[in-house]
């Protein structure tokens, strides 16, 4: 356990937490904990703000370019691996 | 799993090259860019990824439709990048270790920020763009050690589901998600200081 149950979540622990937040692994008493800490606390609800846009960004990233040549390759040689190249 | 896949392996099975050709359309940028977090080299990348493909044309009478195609896809390249990684020295053995998502020094001694974060917001409040940083965030992905990169892409950028990820990379779901926290931990964290907000 990362906090003490009489106290309230410090700032420090609930950066901890916020990848198990976002995976719903918290146990529900820790939720509310954590949400509880988040509602009076404008800078960890920046912070996950933070995450959430880490992730968002990462589902923006766009692979390279598939050069047409690289399929044409590998065609060329998926004729040779199945006459047994 | 996309129903096509299924049919485009059942096509595979018959020798219809025209299906090869549209897996690897669907899924080669994909895999260069899984395959480029275990070796240093786009080079090496790319040849692991034909090694992939190789396996996959040998291995089609054996792939039973119990995982779906994109996952033993994935884990045919894991291997064959891994084993690459090997050869190019550049294997690193999973240690977690200890790693705080914010140093320390930035919360005081009860634990509360000292010094918060600074909104990353543009100057009508609303938050800023992630295409904007997409790009930036494409540029900082290669700090990132190979498992936290590993675990980001397939999670946050492909968008797998964890129970996925766990089985193309061999991970347990926790060693997964303090992987996935980390990543996005220093991401987060790397982006703040390019942005000169700390």
């Amino acid at each position: 356990m990362l906090f003490r149950r009489r106290r309230a979540l410090a700032c420090r622990q609930a950066v901890e937490l916020m990848t198990d937040y976002l995976e719903g692994a918290l146990p529900r008493r820790d939720q509310a904990r954590f949400e509880a800490h988040l509602a009076e606390c404008p800078h960890c609800s920046e912070y996950l703000a933070q995450i959430r846009d880490v992730i968002a960004a990462g589902g923006h990233l766009e692979p390279d370019d598939l050069p047409p040549e690289a399929v044409d390759d590998l065609v060329t040689l998926y004729r040779t691996w199945r006459t047994g190249g | 799993m996309r129903d096509d896949d299924a049919d485009l392996v059942h096509r595979l099975r018959a020798g219809d090259e025209a299906a090869f050709a549209a897996l690897v359309r669907r899924y080669q940028a994909q895999l260069v860019r899984l395959a480029s977090t275990f070796v240093p080299s786009r080079a090496v990348a790319e040849e692991a990824v034909q090694e992939t493909w190789l396996g996959v044309v040998r291995g089609i009478e054996r792939f039973e439709g119990r995982a779906s195609v994109r996952t033993w896809l994935f884990r045919i390249l894991v291997n064959q990048a891994r084993t690459a990684g090997v050869r190019e020295h550049r294997s690193i053995p999973l240690d977690l270790g200890d790693e705080a998502a914010v140093p320390p020094g930035r919360f005081d001694g009860s634990g509360e920020w000292a010094a918060p974060p600074a909104p990353w917001t543009d100057e009508v409040e609303a938050r800023l763009d992630a295409t904007a940083l997409a790009g930036r965030l494409a540029d900082l992905l290669p700090e990132l050690p190979p498992a936290q990169r590993q675990v980001f892409t397939l999670r946050d950028v492909e968008g797998m589901s964890a129970a996925e990820v766990c089985e193309v990379l061999d991970l347990t779901e926790g060693n997964q998600r303090v992987l996935l926290h980390r990543a996005r931990s220093r991401l987060r964290g790397m982006l703040e200081a390019q942005m000169g907000k700390v």
